[in-house]
């Protein structure tokens, strides 16, 4: 890393900071049902969502209904994505006459895009029609994120309330989350995109002359080549903000037309962060103590910044195998970057994006040093807590707070307290599925795999790298991040359904224990802090956090890593 | 539950109109009145209106008259702009190291001259249309060659396209290959 790195990272970490506090407090207004300075605008379209689906918004829901909301949608647009991609063929908006996708690749992609992994099995330009994309994915991108945005709303509140068995609204929260929040910022981000280049237009692909004629791999001339457009800057504005991450062009974020300009990479990479990290602070003001939101941000941010020097600074040294050229005039590792980028703008992205479940790339981190490729793996293996999804991440870090304060009251024999709510064993039961099933989903699916023709012939590298690529599959996919160590050919039946069920399950076996913890706690009495109480907005407190985070994902991991980047790095340093 | 379901089919219609049609209509028109150019692709045209490319997108050259483009994965063909690719070669893959020998060789770098790694190595996209400055540099003398040009031309030529980082704070010094060609096509 450079000084231009080092003015780069404390801009983008200053910037993200001062956003995100007014952002969240904005976001608490909203979850509270307070006046904020939309709701002039907002309330009379809001108000007729209620009224045209004929939703009570004062009813509030016990966490069993508030769940069953949650689960039938969701489904329901799992079902609706899946057959807009099956009959696209016959359905208009389809400039290229794309067919129709095929079932199992259209299964995973509903799954996908429903439970806001947004992995990519197909390459965008050449599957998916431009209705596909708007009717089917970009909906997706704002109702699943709203989801995540809603649960949280509902676990945060019952933070806040004592004695009752109610937790909100589901639509309510879904609405709010909406047309508050996701729609106005997704609006002023895509125009800012478009100002760089991003493109946003109905034309067909364009056709065009190249400077040199086209010859193909037989030395034919190409007749027509073609330049991929379509209406993208409104879908990469949401799959951004929303921690969605599928990307309108195959290659995601690195591509020209999605992320043109240095300044349009770091709008995007701002947004990565920008919701997920504003919703500590929501968190602050709803439980009525802003350091308790304090703490889980800088908890984060400290994981997040350690996670990225690791990746940047390890990437910088260069593949010391390029040695063996001698007239090469630098080791940089540039295969699978854009010039534009550079080493660390590409590092910053794939820690950001795997720090959060976001998912879409600007570099290939297939080909990135193995180390440097271990950090994205290991951030979502940690469980996608830090920042992590819309709303998913945080209340994921919550329950990791909640295993805190149980283990650190084990160790000294306190009551475990979190925020003035006993945390008792239903809690930790509910807590203990929500953190184990994303590791149990990785592992025995990573071990299926790659004991399987069907899951070892997709491999583009071999050897450790190889294991490196399925590894990757299914951390992404188990904890509903979406990015890919790109070379594993994923489009087959065999990934389409094992990283299909992974990414279900990871999503709703999570949300639902999730409802029925804030169900509990909902009900409890809020005591006052005793002297037995451990503090939990405390330096203390941040170390502990983050020691049962690391801790618990490196001894579930360690094994894993060892066999694949591991191995690779030494293989790497050695063979030189 | 029959309440539920209904509710989400609802909420579902209202927000596919939402979010998938009015939005991103929208945003079309709005940009499609403000950044037309950028909307559509920032497509260069020639003289007699075709289209020669976009300004953000690569095109391979292979000419010793035209500064090369960075090695692209694309397929079925180099600089496919309607399939983007990256290679996803691992960094201890030797197909890698096969593939950079050989485009160090196709290169011909004189003695001492050293080839920057850039222009040996497959971008993400498969369409990155920029090099680095050096990589613009190390071709000046064989275009000058072609061309019959002095190479303190083309230099000044390079110099006025390398763009420094946006804002002097993002990104990295890069030269687009596409703009560079075409002026240098304008050359006397």
């Amino acid at each position: 890393m450079n000084t231009h790195d080092i003015f780069q990272l404390v801009f983008y970490v200053v910037t993200l900071t001062l956003l995100s506090v007014p952002l969240g407090i904005y976001m608490a207004d909203v979850y509270e049902n307070k006046k904020t300075f939309l709701t002039p605008i907002v309330q009379p379209m809001e108000k007729l969502i209620y009224r045209l689906c004929s939703v009570d918004a004062a009813a509030e829901m016990h966490w069993k209904r508030y769940a069953m909301a949650m689960m039938i949608f969701n489904g329901m647009g799992l079902l609706a994505v899946y057959f807009l991609q099956r009959t696209q063929g016959m359905l208009p908006l389809n400039p290229q006459a794309l067919p129709g996708v095929s079932p199992d690749s259209a299964l995973n992609t509903a799954i996908s895009f429903a439970s806001n992994t947004n992995w990519q099995g197909y390459s965008g330009e050449q599957t998916m029609s431009y209705l596909t994309q708007m009717l089917g994915l970009t909906v997706q991108n704002f109702v699943s994120a709203a989801t995540g945005m809603a649960v949280l709303a509902a676990f945060m509140r019952a933070f806040a309330r004592q004695s009752t068995d109610l937790i909100g609204n589901f639509w309510v929260d879904l609405v709010r989350s909406i047309c508050y929040v996701l729609l106005p910022l997704a609006l002023v981000l895509s125009l800012a995109l478009v100002s760089q280049g991003v493109v946003q237009t109905f034309n067909p692909f364009s056709e065009y002359t190249p400077i040199e004629s086209i010859k193909d791999a037989k030395g034919e001339q190409v007749s027509k080549p073609m330049i991929a457009l379509g209406p993208a800057a409104s879908q990469v504005a949401i799959k951004q903000l929303g921690t969605n991450g599928g990307g309108f062009f195959n290659v995601n974020s690195s591509h020209p037309l999605e992320n043109p300009t240095p300044f349009s990479n770091y709008l995007e990479v701002l947004s990565i962060l920008l919701i997920p990290a504003a919703l500590c602070w929501t968190f602050g003001r709803m439980v009525g103590a802003i350091r308790q939101g304090a703490v889980i941000f800088i908890s984060m941010s400290f994981v997040f910044l350690v996670a990225l020097l690791i990746c940047s600074i390890s990437e910088g040294s260069g593949n010391p195998l390029f040695h063996q050229f001698m007239n090469l005039a630098s080791i940089t590792n540039m295969e699978g970057k854009e010039v534009r980028f550079g080493v660390f703008l590409s590092t910053l992205w794939a820690t950001a994006t795997t720090v959060a479940s976001n998912g879409s790339v600007n570099s290939m981190h297939d080909s990135l040093l193995p180390v440097a490729g271990m950090m994205p793996m290991l951030m979502m293996q940690l469980g996608e807590v830090i920042f992590g999804g819309v709303g998913s991440g945080l209340y994921g870090m919550i329950v990791f707070a909640l295993i805190t304060v149980f283990i650190a009251g084990l160790m000294v024999g306190r009551t475990p307290e979190y925020l003035g709510k006993k945390i008792e064993s239903f809690e930790v039961k509910m807590a203990s599925i929500i953190i184990l099933i994303p590791p149990a989903l990785v592992l025995i699916g990573t071990a299926v795999a790659v004991s399987l023709d069907a899951g070892v012939s997709s491999l583009c590298n071999h050897g450790a790298h190889g294991f490196s690529e399925i590894l990757y599959a299914f951390s992404s996919a188990g904890n509903n991040n979406g990015s890919a160590f790109a070379g594993l050919n994923a489009n087959t039946p065999f990934y389409n359904y094992a990283l299909g069920i992974a990414m279900f399950y990871a999503r709703f076996w999570l949300a639902v224990p999730v409802l029925a913890i804030a169900g509990s706690i909902a009900g409890k009495k809020t005591v006052p802090q005793g002297a037995g109480t451990l503090p939990t907005d405390t330096v203390l407190f941040v170390i502990l956090l983050i020691s049962v985070v690391i801790i618990f994902g490196a001894l579930t991991f360690f094994p894993a890593l060892a066999l694949g980047p591991i191995v690779e790095h030494l293989q790497m340093i050695f063979k030189k | 539950m029959t309440k539920l379901t209904l509710q989400s089919f609802l909420v579902l219609m209202v927000f596919t109109i939402l979010t998938g049609v009015i939005y991103p209509v929208t945003v079309t028109m709005i940009a499609q009145a403000t950044f037309a150019y950028q909307a559509n692709g920032s497509l260069i045209k020639s003289a007699d209106g075709k289209v020669i490319g976009s300004e953000l997108l690569g095109q391979q050259f292979s000419d010793a008259k035209y500064f090369f483009s960075r090695p692209s994965s694309t397929a079925p063909f180099a600089y496919n702009a309607a399939g983007s690719a990256g290679s996803n070669l691992g960094p201890t893959n030797a197909d890698l190291f096969k593939q950079m020998g050989a485009r160090i060789e196709h290169l011909q770098p004189e003695a001492g001259q050293k080839v920057p790694v850039d222009l040996v190595t497959a971008s993400a996209s498969g369409l990155d249309p920029h090099i680095s400055p050096e990589a613009a540099i190390f071709q000046i003398d064989r275009i000058a060659k072609a061309r019959n040009l002095d190479s303190a031309k083309v230099r000044t030529l390079v110099d006025q396209f390398v763009e420094q980082p946006q804002m002097h704070l993002f990104g990295e010094p890069r030269v687009n290959v596409l703009k560079l060609n075409i002026a240098l096509d304008g050359l006397k």
